[in-house]
C-alpha cells in the first residue's frame, strides 16, 4: 500500500473548481464538526471559507491550546553540505548554480554544534544537498555521532532514502524526517526537476512512508508553496498527512508550510501565496488534524510569525542560517534561500515569553 | 474531620494532582501549587533538560511537592522503563506515572505495553501509577503487576470533554481495590467533582488549569471542586431515582401475607 493509490483517486479531479463551488453554509457545517473529513478540510481552504476566517481561527486557537498548551517548540537547521546532483529550478543549491560547494568536516560540525547548543536548543535539523557520494551514509552517521553529544533530538532533511538507510540513521540517533514533495502536480514536478535523482516523483512520494516504517518518531511533510496553486498542493498535503497518521499511528506527523523565497532573484514563483492564504491554511490544518505538528520557518517575516503564534502553529525555527557552516564558519557565504526573520533564538524565546507562550527547547531525548 | 489520603507511602491532604505541561511559563508553577493546595505534581521527563542553560521546569517545583515523573512520549514498554530508570537516577524519586501511547492521533494509552512496563518497574521498587483506558481486565492485570493506583482516563488527553467513560470508571471504583485517580479529559471543575462524588480517590488535572485564562484561579476552583465531590462521597449522597415510588408496591403482598 502506498499513498499513490489514494493520490490517484483524486489526481484527475479539478480541485480548484470543486473548491470554488463550495458555499459558506457548507463551510459553516464543516467548521462545527468534531471530526473533519478531507471534504470538510477542502471546504475550509475554499474561497467560501473566507467568510468564517475569524470563527475558524478561534477554534484553531482553542484546539492548539488543548493539545499543545501555551507552548511553541523551537529548533534550528544546520546545513552540512551543499553539493547537489539535482537541478531543481527553484533551489539555490541547484547543481547548475555557480556557487562554492562545501561540506563541513567533522571538526567543523562539532564547532557548529557547540555554537547552536550554546543557545539552549536541544533539537537540530540537519540538511544536505542530494549528492550521496559526498554526503554519504558514512558521513551522515559520523555527523550524528558528533551531534548526539549536543542535541537530544536529531532530524534530517536530506535526499530521499530507502527504508534500510532510514533504519541505519535511526541507529545513529536520528528520530525525525522532514521531506517535502515540493508539489503534488506530477507534470509540474517533472518540469521543475529536469534531471537528477529527485526526478523520480514516486520515490519521493513514498519517502515519508518509508521513514515511518523504519521507525522515525516524527515525519514532517509539505510542499513549496508558490510552485503550483496553493489550494491544490495543500489539499494533497492534507490528504497525505491524514493517510500517514492513519497508517502509522505511532509516528507523529507534522506539516511544514514553506512559502517560496527567491534565491538571489533567480526563480520567480508563478503563484502568489498571500498572508491571508497562509492563515487560511494554518487554521484549516489545525481543525482537520488537531494533533498534527505545524511548522513555520524563518522564511517568513518577523511580523507575520509574531501574528501566527496563536493560530495553531506548534514549531518555529529560530536563529536560522541556510548556508553550510552558517553558524560558525567564516567562509559561509552561499545561502539556499533568504531568511526573513533574522531574530536570534534568545530574541525569539523572549518574544514568545512576553506573549504568554512558553518556548520549548526540549521535547524528547534518546531514552 | 481528617480525610487523609495515603498513597505510595505518602500521606496527602489534597486529592487533586496537578501537572507541569502546557503553561505559558513554568514560572507560574509555584503559584499553581499554592492555589490548588496539591501535594503531587507530574512532570514529563522528556521535557526536562537536566543540563539546561535555559530555564528548567524542575527549578520551579516547590520542594514540598511529591514528584510524579511521567513517561509521556514513550511508545513501547521498553522506552517507558528506560524513562522511569532515568527519572530515578536523576533524583526524581521512585514514583512513576506510566504513559505508553502508540497512537498519536487519539493519544489513547496502550494497555498491554503499560502492563508490561508496570510489572517490571514494580519489581525494581518503583511506585507505579499506570495511565489506562478504564478497562477492567487491564486494571486487574495492573493490580497483579503491583501498581499502587490505577489512573483511568475520563476522555482522551487534551479534549476537556469530561467523564465520557463514567460507567467504566464506576466499574473500576467498585471492583478494584486500589486507589482510582481519574486522569485526562477533565475539562471543568464540575467534571472533577462528578468523579470524586462517584468515589474516585483523586483527580489529576493539567490541561484545564494550564490553558485557562487564569490558571491560578482555575487551580483553586479545581481544588474546591475535588474537595466538594469528596465530601459528597463521604456524606453519602441521597439516593436519586428516575421514577417516582410506585404507589402500589409489587412486594407489598409479602407483608400482608405474613401479617
Amino acid at each position: 500500500m502506498s499513498f499513490l493509490n489514494v493520490y490517484e483517486q483524486y489526481q484527475n479531479i479539478d480541485i480548484e473548481k470543486a473548491l470554488s463551488a463550495m458555499n459558506p453554509d457548507s463551510v459553516y457545517r464543516s467548521l462545527h464538526k468534531q471530526i473533519l473529513s478531507i471534504e470538510d478540510f477542502a471546504a475550509l481552504i475554499s474561497p467560501a471559507a473566507l467568510k468564517w476566517m475569524e470563527n475558524i481561527a478561534q477554534k484553531a486557537h482553542d484546539i492548539k491550546r488543548r493539545y499543545f498548551g501555551n507552548t511553541i517548540h523551537l529548533f534550528t537547521p544546520m546545513y552540512l553540505s551543499n553539493y547537489c546532483n539535482n537541478r531543481c529550478l527553484y533551489c539555490g543549491f541547484n547543481h547548475d548554480v555557480k556557487i562554492e560547494r562545501y561540506q563541513m568536516t567533522l571538526d567543523e560540525v562539532e564547532k557548529e554544534a557547540r555554537v547552536i547548543a550554546s543557545t539552549g536548543l536541544k533539537h537540530i535539523l540537519i540538511l544536505t544537498g542530494d549528492d550521496p557520494k559526498k554526503a554519504s551514509m558514512t558521513y551522515l552517521k559520523s555527523c550524528c555521532d558528533v551531534l548526539q553529544k549536543y542535541f537530544s533530538s536529531i532530524s534530517i532533511e536530506i535526499y530521499a532514502l530507502d527504508t534500510k538507510e532510514y533504519e541505519n540513521l535511526i541507529k545513529s540517533g536520528v528520530d525525525g524526517l522532514t521531506i517535502y514533495q515540493e508539489t503534488y502536480n506530477t507534470e509540474l514536478y517533472d518540469k521543475l526537476h529536469p534531471t537528477g535523482p529527485k526526478k523520480n516523483f514516486r520515490f519521493r512520494l513514498d519517502a515519508p512512508q518509508r521513514g515511518a516504517e523504519a521507525g522515525m518518531r516524527n515525519v514532517t511533510i509539505g510542499t513549496l508553496l508558490g510552485l503550483d496553486s496553493w489550494r491544490k498542493d495543500i489539499f494533497f498535503t492534507a490528504l497525505h498527512a491524514s493517510w500517514l497518521e492513519k497508517q502509522y499511528p505511532e509516528t507523529e506527523i507534522s506539516i511544514a508550510l514553506p512559502r517560496i523565497q527567491p534565491y538571489y532573484g533567480c526563480y520567480q514563483p508563478e503563484h502568489q501565496v498571500s498572508d491571508q492564504d497562509m492563515v487560511q491554511i494554518i487554521i484549516a490544518f489545525r481543525l482537520f488534524l488537531p494533533r498534527c505538528g505545524i511548522t513555520i520557518s524563518t522564511r517568513e517575516s518577523e511580523s507575520f510569525r509574531n501574528n501566527i503564534i496563536k493560530l495553531g502553529v506548534t514549531k518555529l525555527s529560530a536563529g536560522s542560517t541556510t548556508a553550510v557552516g552558517g553558524h560558525s564558519l567564516s567562509n559561509a557565504r552561499y545561502h539556499q534561500f533568504e531568511i526573513s526573520d533574522k531574530r536570534s533564538v534568545e530574541q525569539m524565546a523572549l518574544f514568545l515569553e512576553t506573549n504568554n507562550v512558553q518556548p520549548l527547547f526540549k521535547d524528547w531525548e534518546r531514552f | 474531620m481528617h480525610d487523609m489520603f495515603e498513597i505510595g507511602g505518602k500521606k496527602l491532604s489534597s486529592r487533586l494532582f496537578i501537572g507541569t505541561g502546557k503553561y505559558a511559563s513554568d514560572r507560574m508553577i509555584p503559584d499553581i501549587c499554592k492555589s490548588t493546595g496539591a501535594g503531587v505534581i507530574t512532570v514529563a521527563l522528556r521535557r526536562v533538560d537536566f543540563n539546561a542553560i535555559t530555564d528548567n521546569v524542575m527549578q520551579h517545583i516547590p520542594p514540598h511537592m511529591q514528584l510524579m515523573p511521567n513517561t509521556s512520549g514513550a511508545r513501547t514498554s521498553e522506552e517507558a522503563i528506560r524513562i522511569a530508570r532515568l527519572a530515578r537516577a536523576t533524583g526524581c524519586g521512585n514514583w512513576i506515572k506510566i504513559e505508553v501511547i502508540t497512537d498519536n492521533k487519539y493519544l489513547l494509552p496502550d494497555g498491554y505495553q503499560t502492563a508490561k512496563a508496570t510489572e517490571i518497574l514494580t519489581k525494581e521498587g518503583f511506585a507505579v501509577f499506570p495511565y489506562i483506558n478504564p478497562d477492567l481486565y487491564v486494571a486487574r492485570d495492573l493490580v497483579n503487576a503491583g501498581a499502587v493506583a490505577i489512573m483511568p482516563l475520563g476522555a482522551p488527553i487534551g479534549t476537556n470533554r469530561g467523564l465520557r467513560t463514567e460507567e467504566m470508571i464506576h466499574i473500576l471504583i467498585d471492583d478494584i481495590d486500589l486507589p482510582i485517580i481519574v486522569d485526562a479529559g477533565i475539562g471543568k471543575p464540575s467534571h472533577a467533582c462528578q468523579a470524586m462524588e462517584a468515589g474516585a480517590d483523586a483527580c489529576l488535572v493539567n490541561t484545564a488549569i494550564a490553558t485557562s485564562e487564569d490558571p491560578v484561579r482555575m487551580g483553586k476552583a479545581f481544588s474546591e471542586a475535588v474537595q466538594a465531590g469528596r465530601n459528597a462521597f463521604l456524606a453519602k449522597t441521597g439516593i436519586s431515582r428516575k421514577l417516582a415510588s410506585a404507589s402500589s408496591p409489587l412486594t407489598g403482598f409479602i407483608r400482608n401475607h405474613e401479617g
